[in-house]
C-alpha cells in the first residue's frame, strides 16, 4: 500500500512551547481523514506544516514519498482551505477558482474549461459573474474548495471551514463534503474540534491532545474502544467518574458507589460510561450486567436525544442515560425509582 | 415630507455657513471676476480676455502643463515611497511598535511645512550637509547644484505629501487579511504575483484616497516650489499668487485658479475612471 502523506516523528517547537510533539502516521490514498482536538492542541500547526506555512523543527514530512522539507508552499502539491476560507474579494466566483491555473500558466481554453467543469462538480454553474461577496455562507464554502480542487492537489487540507457556519447549514455540508470527497478521490485532511464532523465524514481519525496523537482508529472504533481517557471523554457523551480502589472485581467511585467490574489487570482511576450503554429496567435473565438502583432527577427532553437524568441511590452520584426511541419510557417522571444495567464491558477503565 | 424638528434645523445652521460664506460665495465671487475685463476705455465689460490670455502666453500654459505633470508624478513616486513602510508598519512589525513608529513619522506635520522646507535647505545647499559629507570623504571635488531647480522642488513636495498617503494606505493594509496572502501562495503565486494580484487590488481604495489627498496637496502647494524650486522651477499657484499680488491682476488670477481648479478635477476623475474606484468609496 502507498500513502498519499507520511509524517515521520514531526516535532514542532515556538519557543520553549512545544505544539506538535514527535507525531507520526500515514494516510491512504483516496481517504477522508480527520484530525479531532480541542484548541491549542496543535492540530493547526501540524496542518500548516503539511501545507509548508510552518517549517517543522525534527523529523520530515512526505508526499507520496517524496519529502517537503524546504519545499516552499506554492511548490506543494497540497492546497488547503482556511478557516475563514480566505476568498479573494476583489476577484468574482471565477476568477478566484482560476487563480491556481493561471499561476500554473495553462492555456486560457484549458483553465476555462476545468474551471467550468469544476463548478459544475460543486453545483456553482450561473454564478461564475458574481461577487464572492455577494453569496451565501454555503456556497462561499464551495467556491473555497473549488479553488483549491480545481488544481487537482494530492492532498486537500481544510483547515475547519464549516466552523462558521449555522449549525443547519453545518449538518448539510457534512454530507455533501462526504459525497464530494468520494466522487473525486481526493484525499483529505480534515482539522475539526467537532467530533461530529469527524465521526460523520471521516475514514479515519486521529484524537490529538497537547501536541501528541492520542489515538488513531476508525470512527466506529474511536466511539467503541476509546484507548485513552481523553477520548473516552473527548469522543462522543460519557459519565465520568473518578476510581478510588478497585479489588476482588469491584471499583468504588469517589463518592463510594460500588460497581462490579471483572477481569482487570491493572489499577483504575477513571471510569467512562457512554449515557445510550445503560439498559432501563434491565430482565432478570440479562447475565454479565451490573444493576444499579437509581432515582430520576429530571428528564431533559430533545426529541430523539432525549436524556434522563438519575441519582444513583447509593453515592448520590449523578448519571445521564439516554432513552430508548421507542415510547416504553414514556411515562417515567422526576422522582421515579428505576434499576438500570450496564454491561461489564461497556465500563470503560483507565489509567489516568 | 416628514417635519423635521426644531433641533434639526438649528443644527443645519453651522453647516450652511461654513458651506454658503467659506466655500460657495468666495467661489461665485472669483468665478464672476474671472470673466471680468477692464477694456480700453477703462469700463468693466464681461468678457473671455482673461482665459484666452491664458492659452496666449505660452509660459501660462507650459507652466500649467508642468505642474500637471509633475504632480502626477509626485503622486506616484509618494506611492513608490510609502508602501513599503506601510506594509512593514501594518503586516510585518506588531501593533504596540508600530503606532509608536507611526508618531514620529508624523512629527514632521507638527513642526509645518516651511521649518521642514528651511530644514531641506540646510541639507540640500551648495554647502550644505550632503554636498559637505561628499566632498569630506572625496567622491566629488566641486558642490552638486541641488538646490533650487526641480529636483529639490520635487523633494520638498514629496516630503511634505507623503504622509498623507501612508495613512490611508495603512487602514487599507490593516483590514487586509494574512490569510489572503496564504490562500494565494498555497495555491501557487510567487511573490510578485500576491503583491501584483492581491495586495494592491486590496489597498486600492487606501492608495486612490491617499493618492487624491497627496495630488491636491502638490498642485495647490506654493511653499515648497517657491522657496525649495527657486526661479527656474516655475508652478501655477506661483502664476496665480504673481496674478494678485505683483501685477494685481485679480481678475485674471481669479480664472487662472479656476483653471487650476478644473485641472485638478479632471485629472481626479481621469484617475479614478482609470482605476475603477468610485468617489463615495474612496472619500469614506
Amino acid at each position: 500500500m502507498s500513502y498519499v502523506l507520511e509524517i515521520k516523528d514531526v516535532t514542532k517547537r515556538f519557543g520553549d512551547f512545544t505544539a506538535v510533539n514527535s507525531v507520526s502516521f500515514n494516510v491512504e490514498d483516496g481517504g477522508f481523514f480527520s484530525i479531532l482536538g480541542g484548541s491549542g492542541c496543535g492540530k493547526t500547526t501540524l496542518l500548516r506544516m503539511i501545507a509548508g506555512f510552518e517549517q517543522e523543527t525534527e523529523g520530515d514530512i512526505l508526499v507520496r514519498g517524496e519529502s517537503m522539507r524546504g519545499i516552499p508552499p506554492e511548490k506543494r502539491p497540497v492546497n488547503i482551505v482556511f478557516q475563514n476560507l480566505a476568498l479573494f474579494p476583489m476577484m468574482n466566483v471565477e476568477k478566484n477558482v482560476a487563480f491556481g491555473l493561471q499561476r500554473q500558466k495553462l492555456p486560457k481554453p484549458d483553465v476555462e474549461s476545468r474551471v467550468t467543469e469544476m463548478l459544475e462538480r460543486v453545483g456553482l454553474v450561473g454564478f461564475e459573474k458574481k461577487k464572492v461577496t455577494e453569496l451565501s455562507g454555503g456556497q462561499r464554502q464551495r467556491v473555497a474548495i473549488a479553488r483549491s480542487l480545481v488544481l487537482r492537489p494530492s492532498i486537500l487540507l481544510l483547515d475547519e471551514p464549516l466552523g462558521a457556519l449555522d449549525r443547519k447549514l453545518r449538518e448539510h455540508m457534512k454530507v455533501e463534503l462526504k459525497l464530494l470527497q468520494k466522487e473525486i478521490g481526493t484525499t483529505f485532511i480534515y482539522i475539526t474540534h467537532d467530533q461530529s464532523e469527524a465521526l460523520v465524514m471521516s475514514d479515519m481519525v486521529a484524537v490529538m491532545n497537547q501536541g501528541r496523537f492520542e489515538q488513531l482508529d476508525t470512527p466506529k472504533n474511536l466511539y467503541k474502544n476509546p484507548a485513552t481517557s481523553f477520548v473516552a471523554g473527548f469522543v462522543g457523551e460519557s459519565n465520568e467518574f473518578n476510581i478510588t480502589t478497585y479489588s476482588d472485581g469491584v471499583l468504588e467511585t469517589e463518592n463510594g458507589c460500588k460497581l462490579k467490574k471483572p477481569g482487570l489487570d491493572f489499577e483504575p482511576k477513571k471510569l467512562f460510561m457512554r449515557p445510550e450503554a445503560f439498559i432501563l429496567n434491565p430482565s432478570a435473565d440479562l447475565t454479565d450486567i451490573e444493576r444499579i438502583k437509581m432515582s430520576v432527577r429530571t428528564i431533559l427532553f430533545d426529541g430523539s436525544n432525549t436524556k434522563i437524568s438519575a441519582i444513583i441511590d447509593q453515592s448520590q452520584d449523578e448519571v445521564l442515560i439516554s432513552l430508548p426511541q421507542n415510547a416504553q419510557f414514556e411515562d417515567l417522571k422526576e422522582g421515579d425509582t428505576v434499576v438500570v444495567g450496564i454491561d461489564y464491558d461497556d465500563l470503560k477503565c483507565y489509567r489516568g | 415630507m416628514k417635519k423635521r424638528s426644531s433641533t434639526f434645523y438649528l443644527l443645519m445652521v453651522p453647516v450652511l455657513l461654513w458651506l454658503i460664506m467659506l466655500i460657495v460665495i468666495p467661489h461665485l465671487d472669483l468665478f464672476f471676476k474671472s470673466f471680468r475685463f477692464e477694456n480700453d476705455d477703462g469700463l468693466v465689460v464681461f468678457s473671455l480676455n482673461n482665459y484666452l490670455a491664458f492659452f496666449e502666453d505660452k509660459i501660462y500654459w507650459l507652466t500649467f502643463v508642468k505642474t500637471a505633470v509633475y504632480s502626477i508624478g509626485v503622486t506616484i513616486l509618494a506611492f513608490v515611497v510609502t508602501f513599503p513602510v506601510a506594509f512593514y508598519l501594518t503586516k510585518i512589525i506588531s501593533k504596540k511598535y508600530s503606532s509608536f513608529m507611526v508618531l514620529l513619522l508624523l512629527i514632521p506635520i507638527w513642526i509645518g511645512e516651511l521649518v521642514t522646507i528651511y530644514g531641506w535647505m540646510i541639507l540640500l545647499g551648495d554647502r550644505g550637509v550632503i554636498n559637505n559629507f561628499l566632498i569630506k570623504i572625496g567622491v566629488i571635488d566641486t558642490p552638486i547644484v541641488m538646490l533650487y531647480n526641480n529636483f529639490s522642488m520635487t523633494i520638498g513636495l514629496l516630503y511634505m505629501s507623503m504622509l498623507f498617503m501612508i495613512i490611508p494606505m495603512m487602514s487599507a493594509l490593516e483590514s487586509l487579511d494574512d490569510s489572503l496572502i496564504e490562500a494565494a501562495s498555497d495555491l501557487g503565486a510567487s511573490k510578485w504575483t500576491i503583491f501584483r494580484q492581491i495586495i494592491i487590488p486590496y489597498a486600492t481604495p487606501g492608495i486612490a484616497s491617499g493618492g487624491i489627498i497627496v495630488f491636491m496637496l502638490v498642485i495647490g502647494d506654493y511653499v515648497a516650489p517657491n522657496i525649495l524650486g527657486g526661479k527656474s522651477a516655475l508652478w501655477f499657484t506661483e502664476q496665480i499668487y504673481n496674478e494678485f499680488l505683483a501685477t494685481f491682476n485679480w481678475n485674471e488670477g481669479a480664472a487662472f485658479g479656476f483653471l487650476l481648479l478644473l485641472l485638478s478635477s479632471a485629472i481626479i476623475w481621469l484617475a479614478l475612471k482609470l482605476t475603477g474606484q468610485k468617489l463615495e468609496k474612496v472619500g469614506s
